[in-house]
């Protein structure tokens, strides 16, 4: 660190996040604290939802009946590539299950493929994002150990997320996920890559047109989600920017410590109060280091699957606003030329019905999502308040504990001086 | 060495006066720190506006000594016993300098009132005198050179070194002036607390005499005798036998200096970090502000907490400030060691002048064995020149004799002086860093147990601020 300058008025550069290029890209640096304990039984964990719109009059208390851990990270080597699989096992109560008890063992392609699937059979609902796929910035390869074990987290919480929801967690592809020892069949169904590509080739054509009538309640969301997403991606970027700046205050408080341990040697009577800072110092930057763990643990990654989050918002408004639109399209096509009247008039109160059910969809998981968010970043920002007054508090007593050490020895001072 | 305190602070409307608080330290400096903190530890935003007012108020307590004080170098008879002194204030001045340019520089009131009534039973009326630095300056090089036996106390530093970015370097920031007057103020108690410094005439000129000080000073023709002991001392000389203790002593303050400066820089390094950290927290406060307008329910939670954070940020600004008071206490035995270093040099120069003398008389006295004698041990232009030459005639042979004698005799009153010189320069100088290093010591540990309050108060801030941020969190 000695050979770093520090700008002459940094505290613009301080306010000014978006120039700074860290700030591009999600940290990598994160490993996380909730590790992955399976609960004994389903019975021994309640979750809360509010499921329906009218928050305060109807509260249903589900009783989580199914959980799901992701541990046990293994590398596997083949000819024509080396990957990591995680054990996944699950524990259910349902019905739907055959077993109450399922172990397989999945690879990160395994889990796009099934929240491809979710976002396909339930567009407008709001699925939980996943990790990224790789890191841009840094040397981190993806078999380091970190990386792995931050993967593994999030996976964890990707699946429990699913769990937790009221219609996602019943969904086939998830049950195939948790239970087939052997996904590639699955993996062959639904449809291929041709159609896929007409239907977003028809979502471009749509969005290009734009809707006639965009419904208030989803114009007020999408403008909550453009303004959720700033906002929480700023956050993110100071949190980032905040442990970036903890390193460096801990690698001086390094560097801080040795001159007075090395001054104490000079000295007799000092020696020991020149010490006693030094260790002082010392203990507080183990402090530091410590804090900066947590935040890179706790705060930080629930945070980025918040900015994730944004995104999918987007892209579930998207779809909405296509299914709306693939409607309007064909209802004018009716209204207008009266061409085969028949089927079209059919295939119009089809999707006049699409559009209907996705919007209440939409409608009744956004709360959810609105209420989770809440409670996740609440939680977080708890702790992280929390820890900070914990840091303080083991600073707090390391100097104290100095301060008692050199008064005791003042006060046998006065004593001898009294005496003489 | 017990002090009392005699405080006495003027604010606007009114004066405070409490008298004789026992304390037990004597260090001025911590005194000023201990006061801010019992006094207002409870009030952060007054603390912040109007710090620099009320330190300046702070510091116009006196130090006076109680009785039955251990003599040492701070006691004994004292010019502080009869007399307060205090730095009140500092203004801006210009004047036409020599070259008639325009300068801008800061002067210093020095205070002095005598504690004791005059003859006629009266208290005195203080005395006030305007200073700049260059007289400090001026005072400080006279007392080295008439006493350069003794660790003289330093100056504040004549420009900002060890300056963490936000510090200001510019000589004219008022924060850098207040911690100069400070410094000024701790130079001239230390000075006038001092044995054998307190009783220096041109000191009590300087405290009391505002015109024609100058020219006192440069009668004692201390200047000349500066210059020649500065060239000396640039000159490498070579001391055959020097004092083993002093010696020790030398070294001992080049290392004190190397440790003293490397923990300035280290400390000036965390500094700047801490205030990074601190900073870039103000912006939750502002995000959480934007964000809270969009959230219902977390909306009031977030924003709460964001003031507090946006406190947090705001806290480092006095929290470094305060700091620079324990870098100022280190810079001073940073200076100090280079004073201490200067005596050791000073009597490496007595001695090898000491050296040379006894060098001189030794070849005389052997001049004038060979010339009386006739026998020639050592080479020399006369016995070449008389080989050549022949011997020279008994009369010049006697009046060279003659001269010979003189010269021993003056030689040998040379080194005689020289030798008591050497040996009391010796003698008060081992005393006088005796007590310095007492004083050091306890300065010091006075010094790192204000750093570690500083620490506690700073960790306590931080302990409230993300309590409550915390409580505003679990309401969202």
């Amino acid at each position: 660190m000695s050979g770093h300058t520090v700008p002459a008025d940094i505290s613009d550069h301080m306010l000014d996040l978006d120039e700074d290029e860290d700030l591009e890209v999600y940290s990598k640096n994160t490993t996380l604290a909730d590790g992955g304990t399976m609960p004994n039984s389903p019975g021994s964990m309640v979750n809360q939802y509010q499921l329906e719109e009218d928050e305060e009059d109807h509260q249903d208390v589900k009783t989580k009946d199914i959980f799901v851990c992701v541990d046990n990270p293994e590398s596997h080597i083949t000819a024509i590539e080396t990957f990591i699989t995680y054990r996944v096992v699950t524990k259910t109560s349902r019905s739907e299950f055959d077993s109450s008890e399922y172990e397989v063992h999945r690879r990160y392609q395994d889990f796009v493929w099934l929240r491809s699937r979710l976002e396909e059979n339930y567009p407008t609902l709001i699925v939980h994002p996943l990790p990224e796929k790789f890191v841009m910035k840094g040397m981190v390869e993806r078999f380091n150990d970190d990386f792995i074990e931050t993967r593994r987290k999030a996976l964890h919480r990707f699946l429990n997320k699913i769990c937790e929801h009221p219609v996602l967690s019943y969904s086939q592809h998830f049950k195939a996920f948790l239970t087939a020892q052997d996904l590639g069949p699955y993996k062959k169904q639904g449809p291929g890559f041709l159609s896929r590509m007409g239907e977003t080739m028809r979502a471009v054509a749509i969005s290009v047109r734009g809707l006639r009538t965009k419904p208030e309640e989803f114009t007020v969301m999408q403008e909550y989600i453009d303004h959720f997403s700033t906002k929480i991606c700023s956050v993110d970027k100071v949190t980032q920017r905040i442990i970036k700046e903890q390193k460096e205050y801990m690698d001086e408080l390094k560097q801080y410590s040795p001159s007075y341990l090395q001054w104490a040697e000079l000295e007799e009577e000092l020696a020991e109060p020149l010490k006693g800072v030094g260790n002082c110092i010392e203990r507080c930057s183990k402090e530091t280091e410590d804090q900066i763990q947590h935040l890179s643990e706790v705060l930080l990654p629930t945070l980025h699957e918040y900015v994730l989050c944004a995104d999918t918002l987007k892209a579930v408004m998207r779809r909405r606003d296509n299914i709306q639109a693939e409607y309007e399209v064909k209802n004018e096509a009716l209204v207008s030329r009266r061409v085969e009247q028949e089927g079209l008039q059919e295939e119009v109160e089809d999707l006049a019905g699409r559009v209907e059910q996705a919007n209440s969809a939409l409608r009744g998981d956004w709360t959810l999502w609105r209420n989770v968010m809440r409670t996740d970043l609440k939680s977080a920002f708890v702790s992280a308040a929390d820890r900070n007054v914990e840091y303080y508090e083991k600073c707090l007593a390391v100097w104290e504990s100095f301060l008692l050490s050199q008064r005791g020895e003042s006060v046998e001072q006065t004593d001898w001086e009294h005496g003489s | 060495m017990h002090f009392g305190l005699l405080i006495s602070i003027k604010f606007p409307q009114n004066i405070l006066e409490l008298t004789h608080v026992p304390l037990p330290f004597s260090n001025l400096k911590f005194i000023n720190i201990f006061l801010f903190f019992i006094g207002f530890s409870g009030i952060h935003t007054v603390m912040r506006i109007k710090s620099a007012h009320i330190k300046q108020q702070l510091s116009r307590c006196v130090i006076r000594e109680d009785g039955g004080g251990r003599t040492g170098r701070f006691g004994g008879s004292r010019l502080l016993r009869r007399m307060e002194i205090c730095v009140s204030e500092a203004e801006k001045r210009s004047c036409r300098n020599a070259v008639s340019m325009l300068e801008t520089f800061t002067v210093y009131l020095i205070e002095t009132r005598p504690l004791e009534p005059t003859a006629d039973g009266r208290n005195s009326s203080p005395d006030s005198v305007w200073r700049r630095y260059s007289e400090f300056e001026l005072l400080r090089n006279y007392l080295i050179i008439s006493y350069p036996y003794i660790v003289m106390p330093p100056l504040p530093e004549k420009r900002a070194e060890f300056v963490w970015h936000k510090l200001s370097a510019d000589n004219m920031d008022p924060d850098f002036v207040e911690r100069r007057r400070v410094g000024l103020e701790n130079f001239l108690l230390r000075v006038a607390s001092h044995s054998v410094l307190s009783n220096d005439k041109i000191l009590h000129h300087f405290l009391t005499k505002e015109q024609g000080w100058k020219d006192l000073v440069h009668e004692t023709g201390f200047q000349a005798k500066a210059d020649s002991r500065l060239r000396a001392l640039n000159a490498i000389f070579r001391v055959r036998s020097p004092n083993k203790h002093l010696m020790e002593v030398k070294h001992y303050s080049d290392e004190l200096q190397s440790y003293t400066s490397q923990l300035l820089r280290a400390r000036t390094r965390v500094a700047d970090r801490l205030y990074a950290v601190y900073k870039v927290h103000g912006n939750y406060g502002r995000i959480f502000s934007e964000w809270s307008v969009i959230e219902k329910e977390m909306g009031d939670g977030l924003q709460s907490a964001g003031h507090h954070i946006d406190a947090y940020a705001a806290s480092i600004d006095d929290i470094l400030e305060e700091e620079e008071h324990y870098a100022d206490q280190l810079k001073e035995y940073l200076f100090y060691a280079e004073a201490l270093r200067a005596v050791c040099r000073k009597h490496e120069l007595t001695q090898f002048e000491l050296e040379m003398a006894s060098q001189d008389l030794i070849s005389k006295k052997q001049q004038r064995e060979e010339l009386a004698t006739g026998i020639v041990r050592t080479f020399s232009f006369k016995g070449i020149t008389n080989k050549i030459f022949g011997q020279e005639a008994p009369e010049q042979r006697e009046a060279r004799l003659n001269l010979l004698e003189e010269l021993t005799s003056e030689g040998e009153e040379a080194v005689k002086e020289k030798t008591a010189e050497c040996d009391e320069h010796a003698e008060r100088a081992v005393t006088d860093i005796l007590q310095f290093k007492e004083q050091k010591d306890k300065d010091l540990q006075e010094a790192l147990i204000s750093y570690a309050l500083m620490q506690i108060s700073m960790c306590k801030k931080g302990i409230q601020v993300w309590s409550n941020a915390r409580e505003c969190f679990l309401k969202m």
